[in-house]
């Protein structure tokens, strides 16, 4: 009845994730009875469950990367503490959970956080930089946004029931073959990154679609903000990878459940295939990542410095050479598996060929702040601490490009340093940036800045102090994913990563506070100007939050930074005094389907892993069914009488211009 | 273990191209972030007595000049990532003043093999090397993936089922390395280290006669015992039974290691109890 799930799944006798989850349950139970107590589910189910609004669903998304960055920082937590007690002893992880927790770690914070975090701002932003009204497929977006939290729910069910993975965040075959993980472990893995992979797919398709085919009157591709244009190459990688990683995983899955051979010891499977395919996709996702940071930092550089980004052109062709270059590079992943000297050289060149236009896009960032009023507000200091840190593990990355010393740098903990020192320093650092600066567009209140300058200090040294030893193990040779260790040179670095992590942990906690803080304060904190930084593109030129329609009469772009030539119009009196002409406004309808199909696809998900076919086959059914259901629909838009949009416009137009007089005759 | 402090010289070679690397890329890389801090600093908001051009965003000279410095870096890179891919490719062999000696190494679930095939000798986790003589290693696995690293002496190689990866390299002074794996392979993996006694080539001469006597002799069968997972071998030495033991497992004659079946959730259950 119940496949391969008996009691005995449930880890009864581990006192560390049973205390983990029975908190965690407890608080979404708490959660959810509040919810319910205060009557709020109907607003919840209404406003944000079944919204296809491009804003809310961001929003969402940023939600789930902020919850499962506390999740994956719990693991990286228990990790630096387990290899800081772990010399000469077991430490307090044995191997079996230690293992899981290294592959959850990776696992979580690439797919769970790095990816929601930078597909939410992306979600947010993206429309508004382009002055319309909603992306190409409404209803699409919010599929691939509850597909995506399936993948991260089925992800935290294992920690209860089952376990996770223990092969680390890519499962390598053999390793990952049934001979070898019998377990559900690596079900888990690839059932929810199955799924979460469709839900990233769809994203992408609709981030690539609206950039390409919906934008104002006047929004030329050479108009756009920069942001808009990393996000066209982010998800152009996204349309063009993520196939390669579905059908990677599913080859694994076919051989684990039906007996196939592609990658396993015997029968004629070929492990190396696994190898190129994973980072055929695994190379162009780390461009994935950390293109729309690229676009974060160029914002915010550009509107903290108060003035136009230097060398936009040469920016937007750096930004598609390295969305191209990326797909060229996969080998530099295994320099050390005896491949020969051309190859290695080939793909070690075409690797550094990449630092070009990165290196690139620092120098106008410097540039960009040149001649400038630079403010240093959270967001900036975000992006000045990002080129600094990212120029580091940038070297580093170069480094390990050439063949010889990858050699012997390979799988060490100076790789492990690099990757982090790119990720936290590059993606996260721009994730954090963009949520500062973006927070008050979509709540109409500002986050407290002295918390954030915190939690940026907290960050920015605790990564130093975490990761700059790891670099040092590195060299004295300590390789990766070790439980526990005999050499004592490594142990007193391992000591000190151990801190640099508390004092990240500093970093997240002010985070939480400052949200906490700001919220109870957000009459304080209230922006109702819609514009608090002095931006340049069209985000700002509309209210805090923005109306559901984003723009009451769509803007017409003349060039460059778009609000910024309005706002230069206005403040030379050359605007014409013609009243805008509204009209009726068509929006796309709430929809419950991506709610209802990720329903069915955790329980199908859930049952695949567990082997309950009959629950496989009702899982498949309703999703089927949700989908003929939607497509069938007759009505799937509602009107905004032009009344209704003058009336809203109007009001929040008095407001900014009373704002904007009392600040004149001061 | 430092990587830093090499003992042979691929290790040398590739501590040098290493640190050449990283001050070719010092050069650019400190006045780029010193000029970060110096711009922010001097352009922020309180300054009255710097420049002011907000409008100012382009200059043909200066994008020549940023997208001249990192090619030309990295041109300069390419050369070197070329030329060190070449020399230093581990498949490549050796000089030595002496004829080269053969270690064929198997990781296994979870150990490491070591087989002398012309001293007909084997060993469990411990290695014993001849200073200044060529070494040249042919891995295998006989379970999952894995990787055969001595830090001091230079260059990771994996080891794969089914396949037979090189790797050359040279101890040139006695004294004992640490040797360790490189690639995670499941729970016993972080015992998979050993000790390499790098030693005069007399004394060589001596460990591998005596070696060629002990008692205890891999074949075929107690090779099938040692293959079994098991964690935190001690070093062990063999008489070699099967001179061609290494190829049989390489290729696939002997087949792969079964793998850990214990504790593992939801594998002893109906439908998967038999995969082994």
């Amino acid at each position: 009845m119940f496949g391969k799930l008996t009691w005995a799944a449930i880890p009864i006798d581990q006192p560390i994730p049973m205390i983990a989850s029975g908190v965690v349950a407890l608080a979404i139970l708490a959660i959810l009875a509040w919810v319910v107590i205060k009557g709020h589910l109907p607003y919840l189910w209404h406003e944000w469950i079944t919204s296809v609004d491009h804003k809310r669903i961001g929003v969402m998304y940023t939600l789930l990367a902020m919850v499962m960055l506390l999740r994956g920082f719990a693991d990286a937590i228990m990790m630096r503490a387990q290899q800081s007690v772990a010399f000469h002893s077991q430490g307090f992880l044995p191997p079996e959970h230690y293992d899981q927790i290294f592959s959850a770690h990776g696992t979580i914070m690439i797919f769970f956080v790095a990816m929601p975090f930078v597909i939410g701002l992306m979600n947010l932003v993206v429309p508004l930089q382009l002055g319309v009204r909603d992306v190409a497929f409404p209803t699409l977006n919010s599929v691939g946004f509850w597909l995506t939290a399936t993948g991260a729910l089925l992800v935290n069910i294992s920690l209860v029931v089952g376990e996770f993975a223990r092969t680390g965040w890519l499962p390598y075959p053999p390793l990952s073959e049934l001979a070898y993980s019998p377990g559900v472990g690596v079900d888990y893995y690839l059932w929810s990154l199955q799924i979460a992979g469709v839900g990233t797919l769809v994203s992408g398709i609709n981030l690539v679609t609206t950039v390409l085919k919906v934008r104002t009157r006047g929004m030329t591709y050479l108009r756009m903000p920069m942001f808009c244009w990393t996000a066209l190459a982010t998800n152009l990688l996204i349309v063009a990878a993520f196939p390669i990683l579905t059908a990677t995983l599913a080859m694994l899955l076919l051989d684990r459940y039906l007996g196939f051979h592609f990658f396993t010891n015997d029968g004629g499977g070929n492990m190396m295939m696994f190898m190129n395919l994973i980072w055929a996709w695994g190379h162009p996702e780390v461009y994935i990542l950390v293109l729309p940071a690229f676009g974060i930092f160029s914002e915010v550089v550009s509107t903290f410095s108060g003035k136009p980004l230097f060398g936009y052109r040469s920016m937007v062709l750096a930004t598609m050479a390295i969305c191209v270059i990326s797909f060229m590079v996969w080998l530099h992943h295994f320099f050390t598996m005896g491949a020969g000297p051309d190859v290695n050289a080939i793909f070690g060149i075409a690797s550094m060929i990449i630092a070009v236009p990165t290196g690139v896009k620092i120098y106008n960032w410097l540039f960009t702040m040149y001649g400038g009023r630079v403010r240093f507000e959270t967001p900036l200091l975000w992006s000045i601490g990002f080129m600094v840190t990212f120029i580091i593990g940038g070297l580093t990355g170069v480094l390990l490009a050439v063949p010889p010393a990858d050699f012997v740098l390979h799988n060490s903990l100076f790789l492990v340093a690099h990757f982090h020192n790119v990720i936290i320093g590059g993606v996260l650092f721009g994730a954090f940036a963009g949520y500062t600066y973006w927070f008050p567009k979509a709540f109409g209140f500002k986050l407290h800045e002295g918390l954030g300058q915190a939690a940026f200090w907290c960050w920015q040294v605790g990564f130093y102090v975490a990761f700059m030893p790891l670099y040092a193990v590195g060299l004295l040779g300590m390789t990766r994913r070790m439980q526990h260790y005999d050499v004592p040179e490594w142990h007193p670095w391992l000591i000190v990563a151990g801190f640099g992590a508390a004092l990240i942990l500093c970093g997240i906690v002010f985070q939480i506070l400052q949200l906490v803080v700001s919220i109870r304060q957000r009459a304080r904190l209230a922006d109702k100007t819609g514009d608090p930084w002095d931006g340049r593109s069209l985000e700002w030129a509309t209210s805090s939050p923005p109306p559901v329609f984003n723009f009451a009469v769509l803007p017409d772009v003349s060039g460059e930074d778009a609000f910024w030539r309005i706002k230069k119009r206005a403040a030379e009196g050359t605007v014409s005094d013609e009243k805008p002409e509204y009209r009726d406004i068509e929006m796309p309808r709430n929809s419950p389907t991506g709610f209802v199909c990720a329903f069915f696809a955790t329980m199908m998900g859930f049952a695949l892993i567990w082997h309950i076919w009959w629950m496989v086959a009702a899982g498949a059914i309703g999703a089927f069914a949700t989908f003929i259901v939607f497509a069938w629909r007759d009505h799937d838009e509602y009107v905004i009488p032009a009344d209704e949009v003058a009336r809203i416009d109007r009001s929040s137009n008095a407001q900014r211009q009373a704002i904007l007089s009392a600040q004149a005759a001061r | 273990m430092n990587i830093l402090d090499p003992q042979g010289p691929i290790g040398i070679a590739e501590k040098t191209i290493l640190i050449d690397s990283v001050a070719i890329m010092l050069a650019i890389v400190v006045p780029t972030i010193v000029a970060i801090f110096a711009f922010a600093y001097w352009f922020r908001a309180s300054n009255a007595k710097a420049a002011h051009l907000p409008d100012w965003e382009y200059s043909g000279r200066i994008e020549l000049v940023v997208w001249s410095i990192p090619t030309l870096t990295v041109i300069l890179l390419g050369g070197v990532a070329w030329i060190g891919a070449h020399e230093l490719d581990p498949a490549k062999a050796i000089d030595g003043p002496s004829p080269p000696l053969t270690i064929q190494a198997v990781s296994l679930d979870w150990k490491w093999l070591f087989i002398y095939p012309d001293q007909k000798i084997a060993t469990i986790n411990t290695l014993t090397v001849p200073a200044g003589v060529p070494l040249q290693f042919q891995l295998t696995s006989a379970s999952v993936m894995n990787a055969f690293f001595i830090p001091q002496l230079g260059s990771l190689i994996y080891t794969m089922n089914g396949m037979t990866t090189r790797l050359n390299l040279r101890a040139d002074k006695p004294g004992t390395l640490q040797g360790l794996s490189g690639h995670f392979s499941g729970d016993g993996f972080s015992d998979m280290h050993f000790d390499v006694h790098v030693v005069p080539s007399e004394e060589f001469s001596k460990w591998a006669q005596d070696g060629s006597q002990v008692e205890k002799s891999l074949d075929e069968h107690s090779y099938e015992q040692i293959a079994k997972p098991s964690m935190k071998n001690e070093p062990a030495i063999y008489r070699l039974a099967d001179p061609d033991l290494f190829r049989s497992i390489a290729t696939q004659k002997i087949p792969s290691s079964p793998g850990a079946p214990s504790g593992v959730i939801g594998a002893a259950l109906p439908g998967v109890a038999d995969v082994r």
